[in-house]
């Protein structure tokens, strides 16, 4: 790792300063990430603005029934949250589903949403890669590839974004709230993840020193009953090759509200929009099911060695939806979320 | 200002800016304060085993990728391969070598060995630190959620099985 400053912010606003002022200055929170990717030299900051004692560690219930998450409450603590369990399954189960829990114990929510791809290509600072340096290419098109993504791609970029918890978040229309140098904004998810195109450098709106200040997740009916299931190729601590997040409100057997959202599969946390309008007012039969995963997935451009994530995840979305129809998904009490080989059930 | 220089804040106040060469850092290990100079890029591993010779906390992967680095920060669980060791002052850390009392093993360590729960030992320190914490969590179950929970300690000898037998012989007994 190369030399490093360090300076330790008590006040948002102060932390925020010290970053904007200073192009080489990065905040520095949980460093999960972060610190793994200095040591590779693949991020260079010349000093580090440590905002672990930054007051932004509550998770609290707001009144229209939705959610507020600070900025540094930590993966661990999310989940355990009763509010959470109770009225949003599916982000304690991403959570908990996520990293190991001494990793959860370290990583805030801010910086899981803020966490820099897995592509191997990305993580080796002597290849090319769009991502670090911009015009230099991407290997991963013609390369090592049955990671990557076959949603939301573009020639310059192939790469997944790796969070479970954002999957949940962008299912949920949660927002993200941050303060600046030019002040106080508010993204809505969707918007906050940004399509790699021709500029895969820009993984997200934020400029330099605008920090991440918290979480806002709006009160979702659904959400009470929904599951987060996650496919990979090890039961546990790995990354997904496909996920799934869905919640779900059935009347008289016909779908009244869902929200999904698909992980492992996509450049960015990919809300199944497609899916959703294609599920609503249907009635909750297996072939409707699989026809959404269909039209969801029909414009997955996937590489020779990464293919198989397309069937993948479409046996993953009819899970997920078969899970929550026939009452067994609602809650933690489900062993849905787990599961290698959880996408071939039908 | 200076791009360079020490940050204002809206108060006027200047963030004190550390490094990148040696600084005094205060690091309460064990129950012992410790005071070292060391560059703020140092993790948490390296302090320990480089300058404080406490050297139960090993260093596997040095990526957070293994889990034989665990130690505990304010009695959570961490990986100190990722943890800057500056981010450390105010904050309470116990090593392996801390869990024994008065010369007595801790039980999870009396445990490992009853029940042969390591081969080449490497990976032991960061599963017993790892495993009495699971018990403190409330997540040793069954072994479906041991695993699940000891999944962040990686035993390339696979002594899971008496790993697993360690966590239940403590946790039947508390």
């Amino acid at each position: 790792m190369r030399p490093i400053a360090y300076l330790r912010a008590t006040h948002t606003a102060a932390a925020v300063a010290a970053v904007s002022t200073d192009p080489t200055s990065d905040f520095l929170a949980g460093g999960t990430t972060e610190v793994d990717l200095l040591r590779q030299n693949v991020l260079n900051p010349r000093r580090l603005v440590d905002i672990n004692d930054l007051p932004l560690t509550g998770v609290e219930s707001t009144p229209d029934g939705g959610l507020r998450i600070g900025a540094l409450a930590r993966m661990s603590d999310v989940a355990a949250a009763p509010v959470v369990r109770e009225r949003f399954p599916l982000i304690a189960r991403a959570l908990e589903l996520g990293a190991s829990a001494q990793l959860r114990n370290m990583a805030s929510m801010g910086g899981n949403l803020l966490q820099r791809v897995r592509c191997s290509y990305f993580r080796d600072a002597e290849s090319a890669c769009n991502k670090r340096e911009p015009g230099s290419g991407c290997p991963a098109v013609e390369g090592f590839s049955r990671g990557h993504a076959v949603l939301g791609t573009s020639e310059h970029c192939i790469a997944t974004h790796p969070s479970d918890v954002a999957v949940a978040l962008t299912a949920l229309d949660s927002r993200v709230r941050t303060l600046g140098p030019n002040g106080e904004r508010t993204y809505s998810m969707d918007d906050f993840f940004l399509l790699p195109g021709d500029s895969p450098h820009r993984e997200h709106p934020l400029e330099h020193g605008e920090l991440i200040t918290g979480i806002e997740v709006p009160g979702t009916p659904p959400a009470r009953h929904s599951l987060y299931l996650k496919v990979r190729d090890r039961e546990s601590y790995e990354f997904a090759l496909v996920s799934v997040a869905a919640a779900l409100s059935v009347v008289d057997g016909t779908i009244a509200d869902v929200r999904m959202a698909l992980g492992g599969v996509a450049t960015k946390p990919w809300r199944a929009r497609r899916a959703e309008d294609f599920l609503i007012g249907a009635a909750t039969v297996r072939d409707n099911f699989v026809m959404a995963a269909r039209v969801e997935m029909a414009d997955a451009r996937p590489t020779p060695m990464n293919a198989f994530k397309v069937e993948l995840a479409q046996r993953a979305i009819v899970r997920a939806l078969d899970t929550l129809s026939d009452g067994t998904g609602s809650g933690l009490g489900t062993d849905a979320g787990t599961g290698a080989g959880s996408g071939s059930s039908s | 200002m200076s791009a360079r220089g020490p940050a204002l804040t809206e108060r006027g106040a200047v963030l004190e800016e550390r490094g990148p060469g040696p600084v005094r850092v205060r690091l309460s290990i064990n129950g012992t304060e410790h005071t070292l100079d060391i560059e703020p890029r140092v993790s948490l591993l390296d302090a320990l085993r480089e300058r404080l010779d406490l050297t139960g906390a090993k260093k596997g992967c040095d990526q957070g990728a293994c889990g034989a680095c665990t130690v505990w920060a304010d009695g959570r669980r961490v990986l100190a391969c990722l943890t800057l060791a500056v981010t450390c002052e105010g904050r309470e850390v116990t090593t392996v070598e801390g869990l024994a009392e008065e010369g007595e093993l801790h039980e999870m360590q009396r445990a490992f060995i009853a029940e042969d729960a390591f081969q080449c030992g490497f990976c032991t320190p960061g599963q017993i630190m790892s495993a009495v914490a699971l018990i403190g969590e409330g997540h040793a179950g069954d072994d479906a959620e041991i695993k699940e929970w000891m999944s962040g300690n990686i035993c390339r000898c696979a002594a899971y099985p008496n790993i697993r037998a360690a966590v239940r012989a403590v946790r039947d007994r508390t």
